[in-house]
């Protein structure tokens, strides 16, 4: 186990390396200087230009830009290029934001994929596990923008809340139980979208290992000893279709930025997706390198976290 | 001497011979919700190639971008008000069948020219996704066991190197390395010719051709480096950074999204390597190309033709978003993301901008999906009858 922990950290530890070699020269080469982001502006003189350069180290050979980057990465200094504000102050901001979508999000995932995709196995060839199943796919191929504003257009009118942002404007002098429900009202469309497609995906996967374990030789054997049907199912069944479930708890460590960008574009919803948005509009490489770089931290430390719940689960699996 | 009778003898009394076709599709049909895909893709297909002859040309029948300021936002099957309008710009039939927008462009016109731009993206994107995925996939199942020796490590390294600093526009570092990879090229050649022929190369020079990992570790690493990107994100970057245009897209999503076919390919290469017609191909003196193209990738093909499918359809979603954000395909181009973001302003006031696209873009990819999802089944070896 400690061979294997002490291995894979080596091993994610230059896959990071080709990573922020990739991202920074996916940015940095690209056609367009981000000092022409504004060609038009008067007030942008050419000793503008050349300040603008020297101050972000643009002047520079392209590897010793790519020194200073990670450099000033790792130690905090770096700067947007928009606002000389600090990226990880920035970053650590619109993170809280967005982890408020990812839990709920998360929680009505797991909360409904296993139920659904439990009936469905259990049920197999019903109009529940064809609807269901059907339904899935649907889930799968509307297009999020197309989704959000039917929801939109439905809530507001059956409601007559507002979505839009997190929370409505003027609303700091409220009662504390009326800010709470503004803000309820506004996480609840945004979570239900970002919810969605795992819902889809997720159950159909409960589904396909509830259909495998139901097949085993011990829960003919449970059936032939005479348990309840519940039990054969619940305790018998269900247990050993959890298993590849647990190690996907790391997996979903990356879903805190991936696909929210749309979904956050949609609600004006100030987080980590949005912030991308914003940053790829106005040209600043350093925000969104920084979130490309702590997107592949995330997966990094989410494969390596189920790799660990595998064999903790399972004691037969060893790396 | 063997002549057609006799095969004909010969196959009598075995079992009447299914092609692995028609036993496909007769699981295929069965699956009644994949035959709906199959049908709806072939509607969707003839949509976007007569959209691509009715809206192209000086004189279209459909005009996407006729613009008649006094005809906005009018709603489905609404006919054309004469007098306000030349006879030359009329609609087709003179009703606009599916409403217009906020400059009074016809909806319809501009769906069917989206058709089209949706099938190239989608079927162009996966063309290249699934050329790079066979490559790669390919190299690592079958040449996967050879070693690289550590000059062609340094040697990729210095020829990246000067490829990227003449990218960036420095034309002194990109000559050097330029000039340090041409020097391990040399090395290698001539140490490569004298151990040849002395059967040892200069001991010096041995280090520099010491075995590093294999063509596999390589290939498979880079692999999990293009996974650990947030593809959508990844691609919405490029997307904004290069100037717009619709070939741009095609490439940017074909190039990030292989990285599922290199697997498939390369899991299938692995298990045919080791089975007895890919041996005895070898026996025979074929070469490894022919080995490869008319001997393994036909049998790889199920799992590569499957992912294929769902890969048209999750690249109509992604150009849908990208066209939603802005960052599609340029105006006035009709694409089905872009009238829906264009219809986005009148959410309230004119719903049919935002379900119409919105709902052929759910059509056509659940027809791309459940399709997949289909094919899979019929592919599928455990299904066949035996």
């Amino acid at each position: 186990m400690l061979s294997f922990t002490i291995r894979s950290f080596f091993q994610k530890l230059v896959t990071l390396f080709f990573i922020s070699i990739i991202s920074f020269l996916v940015v940095y080469l690209a056609p367009g200087k981000p000092s022409q982001i504004d060609p038009l502006n008067p007030k942008f003189t050419p000793q503008d230009l050349v300040r603008f350069q020297k101050e972000f180290n643009l002047d520079k050979p392209l590897h010793i830009q790519y020194y200073l980057y990670y450099k000033n990465l790792f130690t905090g200094q770096l700067k947007s290029w928009k606002d000389n504000q600090p990226v990880m102050g920035k970053v650590y901001e619109r993170f809280l934001n967005s982890l408020w979508l990812f839990i709920v999000g998360t929680v009505i995932t797991w909360c409904l994929s296993f139920p659904i995709g439990i009936s469905a196995a259990i049920r197999r060839g019903s109009v529940f596990d064809r609807s269901t199943t059907f339904l899935s796919y649907v889930l799968i191929s509307v297009p999020g923008f197309f989704f959000a504003y039917i929801l939109i257009i439905f809530v507001v009118k059956t409601f007559d809340v507002p979505v839009i942002g997190m929370q409505t404007f003027g609303m700091s002098n409220a009662e504390n139980i009326y800010q709470i429900m503004d803000r309820v009202w506004h996480l609840v469309l945004p979570s239900i979208l970002g919810a969605l497609g795992g819902i889809a995906l997720l159950s159909r996967y409960v589904r396909a290992q509830m259909l495998e374990v139901i097949h085993q030789d011990y829960i003919r054997t449970a059936r032939a000893k005479g348990l309840s049907t519940d039990m054969v199912y619940y305790k018998h069944g269900f247990r050993n279709a959890l298993l590849p479930f647990v190690t996907m708890f790391g997996l979903i460590l990356p879903g805190v930025i991936g696909g929210s960008v749309i979904t956050e574009s949609i609600f004006a919803w100030p987080g980590m997706g949005r912030m991308g948005y914003e940053a790829i509009l106005a040209r600043d490489y350093p925000i969104i390198l920084t979130l490309n770089f702590i997107v592949a931290v995330l997966v990094l430390i989410g494969t390596f976290i189920s790799d660990l719940l595998y064999m903790v689960v399972d004691p037969r699996i060893r790396l | 001497m063997i002549n057609e009778n006799n095969i004909n003898e010969l196959h009598h009394g075995l079992a009447v011979e299914v092609s692995r076709f028609s036993e496909g599709w007769r699981i295929f049909k069965k699956n009644k919700l994949a035959l709906w895909g199959l049908i709806i893709f072939a509607v969707f297909f003839m949509v976007a190639v007569s959209g691509l002859f009715l809206t192209t040309g000086d004189n279209p029948v459909l005009d996407p971008s006729k613009v008649r300021l006094s005809e906005k936002l009018l709603k489905p099957f609404t006919t054309v008000d004469m007098e306000m309008i030349k006879p030359g710009d009329q609609p087709l039939f003179g009703t606009y069948l599916l409403g217009t927008d906020d400059l009074g462009r016809d909806i319809f016109a501009r769906m069917m020219q989206g058709a089209w731009v949706s099938l190239t993206v989608g079927f162009v994107a996966v063309g290249i996704s699934v050329l790079i995925g066979i490559i790669m996939g390919g190299i690592a199942g079958y040449y996967g066991m050879y070693r690289i020796k550590l000059i062609h490590v340094l040697f990729l390294i210095a020829f990246f190197c000067s490829m990227v600093f003449l990218a960036s526009g420095q034309r002194g570092l990109a000559v050097n390395s330029a000039l340090l990879s041409l020097l391990f090229a040399v090395i290698s050649v001539i140490y490569n010719y004298f151990s040849l022929k002395v059967n040892r190369g200069p001991a010096i020079l041995n280090i520099l051709f010491f075995d590093t990992f294999t063509v596999d570790t390589l290939i498979m690493r880079f692999v999990d480096v293009m996974l650990c990107f947030p593809s959508f994100f990844l691609i919405l970057t490029i997307v904004a950074i290069l100037p717009a245009s619709i070939y741009n897209i095609m490439i940017v999503i074909g190039l990030t999204s292989w990285m599922g076919t290199t697997r498939f390919v390369r899991a299938e290469f692995l298990s045919l390597r080791e089975q007895d017609f890919v041996s005895a191909a070898k026996v025979m003196g074929i070469p490894d190309l022919s080995i490869i193209f008319r001997h393994m990738i036909p049998n790889a093909a199920a799992p590569v033709l499957v992912s294929a499918a769902i890969g048209v359809a999750d690249a109509i979603l992604t150009e849908a978003g990208l066209s939603f954000l802005g960052f599609g395909v340029p105006p006035p181009h009709a694409t089905w993301g872009n009238v829906l973001s264009d219809g986005k302003r009148f959410l309230f006031d004119a719903p049919w901008l935002t379900y119409i696209p919105g709902l052929s873009i759910l059509v056509v990819v659940l027809s791309f999906n459940l399709f997949g999802e289909g094919l899979r089944d019929a592919l599928n070896p455990k299904l066949r009858k035996r």
